[in-house]
């Protein structure tokens, strides 16, 4: 019972990225018709703002090291601390939360522009001709940042406050073994928060009824005297903001390397499809089940069973979803079946 | 197809296999005249020629490939341990087990189209590429890489003397312009196969899938069996190249199954041409020289090359090439990616084309102009 709960709250937090990326890339499919491979590397160009935040914040100078007297010894002292002290050292150590609000207005704009500068002149061209562009794009900013970050993985920890774990298990009842990462309780909620916000402001705003409308018939409502491509394209902003918070909250979890988005966008791709090409609603639910399955699979139980199954068991569940079931879970009759 | 005039398969064949065996005389001038690079060139021309029989033909853009490079590399190198260090059985093997590979990743893939296709295969190779590096250890040696040993049984060859022993052709050593020329001959006969499929019935039937797979359903075909067999052939080409790898240098690891491999050979085969017959070898050609030119720039020898200019205006130029070359050549390499897919979907091929229609319009605008003056007047 106590393995199991842990092993579901394990998924949950991994399947909350899963279902961030996938939202975007269903957002954008839904809306725009475009298979946008880059869509990982917003991802990863959201986790590295929490990192260039962590580094400005940081940025240092040398003083004197008085707690040493024998000789004249220098340490790093980031200035914020110097100016303001602790207040200083509090704000370093919230780096990562800061990084959210710089990293909004930053992934929209490149979203805007990605949208503006590129994707607009590929509507019309084939799938494979999307995937090949936006697959170049991917490699050019992933190599941009590993120019400006390097190879390595950069950690970007999480404020001390929360850097513990959560005795959930006390808190439930079921012994001291059961312990949670508190940044991963919190990322599990800050994507269920991020994914409610986008569902409402589909639902419940006029621009959401527009784009709604447009995902159905674009057409029609281009008749209607509405500018949909202009709506599409502020669609495709939210989008790279999503992907964009996914990263950065993901920064603490995950030390950010170059090639993180690649790695989530496979999976990410994989997600879309099980949950249905254009159903939103099927990519946070297939986010979070096979973040869930994943967990479960790399239990040392089964893999005792079948050895290895951890490793592919997402995309062994894509296999089977798409030949049993081509438009996915939760997928609307009619689109993209073939 | 290349030159409108030349319209004989035979005639074209000459001039390939030609082209192909004075290569190490004609590509020393620009450098990259050594054993190294060339086989480099036939081993990803083989590779792009096999993926074009699919891409090109059928229009399915498989992102799994290099799966079947990797098999292809593993079967040789295993050949090589258990077997001999002959290369033959190698080649046979590593298609053959290729071609398996590529009845039963197709068989499954082939039953969606679109990007449906394209993820299934990227999902497959994702698998075999996470496989090789965890559960199958024990055949892939994992992260280290599947290499020889002194101490592998080679049934045929008995156990190694001095020393690691090198791939050989029947005592003939494949180091060198020998290993260069082996897999020229291997590239010649891929080449052929490749010329005959796009000019047989079987490549009109891909073709018409390309264009209007519906209409194939409808006028009685099942194209199935087609798309099947296309696949299988460019698996086995892929299989073929990935021998040829170990055969140059027997090792083998996963990092060649990875998708980024395969996003390499879309590349090629996009750069130079998809659909044409030489275009995926231009493509393979002009990525893997530049590949070993540009990785191979540092600052030093920016510095050198920019030495005409003022050294203000130096530095800068340094200091933004320097950024495309060395560790840089990925992002030119995606750049290069984005430019050709954006404006030229055609490749090197149509650039080719395009150029050249356009130097006959410019020869022959000023006869036309005045024809069509006397024709206005008339």
């Amino acid at each position: 019972m106590d393995a199991i709960l842990l092993q579901i709250l394990n998924g949950l937090d991994k399947g909350g990225a899963y279902a961030l990326i996938a939202l975007g890339l269903t957002l954008v499919f839904g809306t725009l018709g475009v298979v946008n491979f880059a869509h990982g590397a917003l991802f990863m160009l959201g986790a590295f703002c929490a990192v260039t935040v962590q580094k400005i914040l940081t940025i240092s100078m040398k003083v004197k090291d008085e707690s040493i007297t024998f000789f004249d010894a220098y340490k790093e002292q980031p200035y914020l601390e110097i100016w303001f002290g602790d207040f200083g050292t509090a704000i370093i150590d919230w780096s990562v939360p800061i990084s959210i609000l710089l990293a909004m207005p930053i992934m929209l704009l490149i979203g805007l522009a990605m949208e503006r500068g590129l994707i607009r002149h590929f509507y019309k061209r084939s799938h494979a001709e999307q995937i090949l562009v936006t697959f170049g794009l991917a490699i050019v900013l992933q190599e941009i940042v590993k120019s400006f970050f390097g190879a390595n993985p950069i950690p970007s920890p999480a404020p001390g406050i929360v850097s513990g774990s959560a005795p959930i298990g006390v808190l439930l009842g079921l012994g001291e073994s059961v312990v949670y990462p508190w940044w991963r309780m919190i990322y599990l909620l800050f994507s269920g928060a991020v994914i409610f916000a986008v569902f409402a402001f589909l639902q419940f705003t006029t621009f959401g009824m527009v784009v709604r409308a447009g995902m159905h018939d674009r057409e029609t409502v281009g008749l209607l005297g509405i500018d949909v491509e202009h709506r599409f394209t502020i669609v495709f902003g939210i989008a790279a903001v999503v992907a964009g918070l996914a990263g950065v909250m993901y920064a603490p979890i995950l030390p950010p390397d170059y090639h993180m988005g690649m790695d989530f966008l496979v999976l990410s791709f994989v997600v879309v499809v099980v949950g249905g090409m254009g159903s939103l609603g099927g990519a946070v639910a297939a986010g979070f089940l096979l973040g869930i399955l994943q967990s479960f699979a790399s239990m040392n139980e089964v893999k005792a069973i079948i050895p290895g199954i951890d490793q592919i068991i997402i995309y062994l569940v894509a296999v089977i979803i798409i030949l049993v079931r081509p438009r996915g879970l939760m997928g609307r009759k009619g689109v993209m079946e073939d | 197809m290349i030159v409108p005039s030349i319209r004989n398969d035979w005639v074209i064949m000459a001039i390939f296999t030609a082209v192909v065996l004075t290569a190490p005389l004609w590509l020393t001038p620009v450098g990259a005249g050594y054993p190294d690079l060339l086989q480099k060139f036939a081993i990803f021309g083989i590779f792009a020629i096999g993926f074009n029989i699919l891409f090109g033909l059928t229009g399915y853009l498989s992102f799994g490939h290099a799966v079947f490079l990797g098999v292809g590399s593993y079967t040789a190198v295993w050949s090589f341990k258990l077997l001999t260090m002959n290369v033959l059985p190698a080649v046979i093997f590593a298609t053959l087990l290729a071609g398996v590979f590529a009845v039963v990743i197709g068989y499954v893939s082939l039953r969606r189209s679109g990007i449906y296709f394209s993820i299934l295969t990227l999902a497959f190779a994702q698998m075999s590429y996470n496989m090789a590096y965890s559960v199958l250890t024990p055949i892939t040696n994992g992260e280290t890489g599947l290499q020889l040993t002194m101490n592998d049984p080679r049934i045929l060859d008995g156990p190694a003397g001095q020393g690691l022993p090198s791939t050989t052709l029947f005592g003939l050593d494949m180091s060198g312009y020998a290993g260069f020329y082996f897999c020229a001959v291997m590239l010649i006969i891929a080449f052929f196969i490749s010329l005959r499929i796009f000019r047989s019935p079987f490549g009109l039937k891909l073709l018409a899938i390309k264009s209007n797979q519906t209409r194939m359903k409808y006028t009685g075909f099942n194209t199935r069996p087609y798309l099947l067999t296309a696949f299988v052939i460019s698996g086995m080409y892929a299989g073929l190249a990935g021998s040829l790898m170990a055969i140059t240098d027997p090792l083998a690891g996963a990092e060649r199954m990875q998708w980024t491999a395969s996003g390499e050979v879309v590349l090629m085969t996009i750069l130079g041409g998809t659909g044409t017959l030489l275009g995926p070898l231009f493509g393979a050609g002009i990525i893997k020289y530049f590949e070993n030119i540009f990785s191979a720039m540092n600052d030093g020898r920016l510095h050198e090359i920019f030495s005409f200019l003022p050294d203000w205006l130096e530095n800068i130029v340094v200091a933004i090439t320097g950024e495309f070359v060395g560790d840089g050549w990925h992002l030119t390499l995606g750049l290069l990616f984005m430019i050709v897919v954006i404006f030229l979907p055609g490749g090197v091929v149509e650039g080719i084309r395009r150029a050249n229609g356009f130097l006959r319009r410019l020869v022959q605008s000023s006869g036309t102009n005045t024809a069509t003056l006397a024709a206005e007047k008339e």
